[in-house]
């Protein structure tokens, strides 16, 4: 393959020659591996996607450290004595995170306090095993930790949602409330910021994602990639947002670290996995791709005379909200009421009814997710 | 126990001990693959290859070193090499 030749050959090496055997012409022959440009005397283990350059795992290490401490130092991330409540899944970003959160605290002098913060979502056989992640990261980091479940904040589990929903809506419903659920444990634990573990392959793709959807609102606030500071209740930043994925991966392989792996099961329906599956396509052409994205979207600017939701407290629970009611709340008005699909689409002129307290026709019900069985009384 | 969730496709097993048979064509990763997708992938192929590569997102480590630095497909194995495959393609 073309990138692997390329490799030598910036390194000055003759492409073909092999010390062993001196007639071989094979590109890729084993026993010429390359060498890391950083130290040039250990064998390279990755090649970096952004840059193209290869270094051996220790300089890999170093590099990515330092790296996370520069983003951190230049984006002024925190302040001393602050109170950080780490978004801990059991996954391999977060896992990632908390581990260097902790270890550049302590190499450098964060003066932080630091926390973990899971959400159970209430996804059995995902949810269930990843938090046993999380609780094995606790006993080894001796970080204190805090789980707040769906059930118990809104009285509905994901399993429970998609039960009445179908699978295919659900991840709106969690993508909500997960960011309500995070404010809530960090106030309850007395954090002052939220650190959420995203990085830039997921930046990316959620910058794709708000064009795709002509979501005007989220492209002012940087697409996506911008910094996350205004938008719920806790201030909130994300350390490894220039890291790409396989780098996150790698390191957490190298320092073989404990994280959980496996796909939620809902995902596979999830609107995301049409960007995530276009940036591998893009990154495969253009590994910068994923950064130049998550740049494109950070230095995003709208027209002035675009007219834009403004920013209000929801009538019925308080938090941040762009209309009378936080988008939980519709949400949750719709489960409790057997519409599930009260807050999915535009059913404005049938919330009004409802707020009302008009009757819906069956016709309606229908539309707003009511169940069949009911519709068909005859 | 790391896990790098690819091997939910291949019933658990995270870990697989094979013996390639002799063939006249030289055993490189892109036979390996197709030598995997026929003998070991229990469900959802095109969750792990794709086309005669991996899908993107699946990292390919060669005796933990990354096969972007061995010439990827074209990389020829030798005796007792070890091939890890590490999945990207899930909730951090």
């Amino acid at each position: 393959m073309r990138r692997g030749s390329r490799g030598l050959g910036e390194l000055g090496v003759w492409p073909g020659y092999s010390p062993s055997n001196p007639h071989s012409i094979s590109p890729s022959s084993p026993t010429m591996p390359t060498t890391c440009s950083a130290c040039s005397a250990s064998p390279a283990a990755l090649r970096r996607p952004k840059t193209g350059h290869a270094l051996c795992r220790a300089c890999f290490l170093a590099a990515f450290e330092e790296e996370t401490h520069q983003a951190i130092v230049a984006g002024q991330l925190f302040r001393p004595g602050e109170t950080v409540a780490i978004g801990a899944s059991g996954g391999k970003d977060s896992t990632v995170l908390a581990h260097l959160l902790q270890l550049l605290d302590q190499r450098h002098g964060y003066g932080l306090r630091l926390l973990l913060l899971s959400v159970d979502e209430g996804i059995a056989g995902y949810r269930d095993a990843s938090l046993a992640a999380v609780r094995r990261h606790q006993r080894r980091s001796g970080l204190p930790l805090h789980v707040v479940s769906y059930h118990q904040l809104y009285g509905w589990s994901m399993d429970r949602i998609a039960r009445h929903l179908g699978p295919r809506n659900n991840c709106t419903f969690c993508g909500v409330f997960r960011r309500q659920a995070l404010d809530r444990g960090a106030l309850l634990m007395g954090a002052d910021k939220i650190a959420t573990g995203h990085n830039a392959d997921d930046v990316a793709e959620t910058v794709l994602m708000n064009f795709l959807r002509g979501d005007v609102g989220r492209l002012r606030r940087g697409a996506g990639a911008g910094p996350a500071g205004g938008e719920g209740a806790v201030p909130r930043c994300k350390p490894l947002r220039h890291a790409y994925e396989k780098e996150i991966v790698l390191y957490a392989y190298f320092q073989d670290l404990d994280y959980f792996s496996t796909e939620c099961v809902y995902a596979p329906q999830a609107y995301r996995g049409y960007a995530r599956a276009l940036l591998k396509e893009l990154e495969a052409a253009r590994p910068s791709a994923v950064a130049d994205l998550g740049h494109s979207g950070e230095r995003l600017s709208l027209r002035s005379d675009l007219r834009m939701p403004s920013r209000g407290t929801c009538q019925r629970c308080g938090y941040v909200a762009s209309q009378p009611l936080c988008k939980a709340c519709v949400l949750l008005e719709g489960l409790d009421r057997g519409l599930p699909k009260l807050g999915i689409g535009k059913h404005r002129r049938l919330r009004d009814k409802l707020r009302d307290g008009q009757p819906l026709t069956q016709e309606e019900r229908r539309r707003l997710g009511a169940p069949l069985i009911f519709c068909k009384l005859l | 126990p790391k896990r790098g969730g690819a091997e939910l496709l291949f019933d658990g097993v995270k870990k697989h001990q094979v013996t390639l048979p002799c063939q006249p064509e030289p055993w490189d990763i892109r036979n390996l693959l197709k030598w995997i997708k026929q003998n070991l992938l229990k469900e959802r192929p095109e969750l792990f290859i794709q086309g005669d590569t991996v899908r993107p997102g699946i990292l390919v480590l060669i005796n933990d070193a990354d096969w972007e630095l061995m010439g990827e497909l074209d990389y020829k194995l030798q005796d007792q090499d070890n091939v890890v495959f590490i999945s990207t393609l899930h909730g951090g």
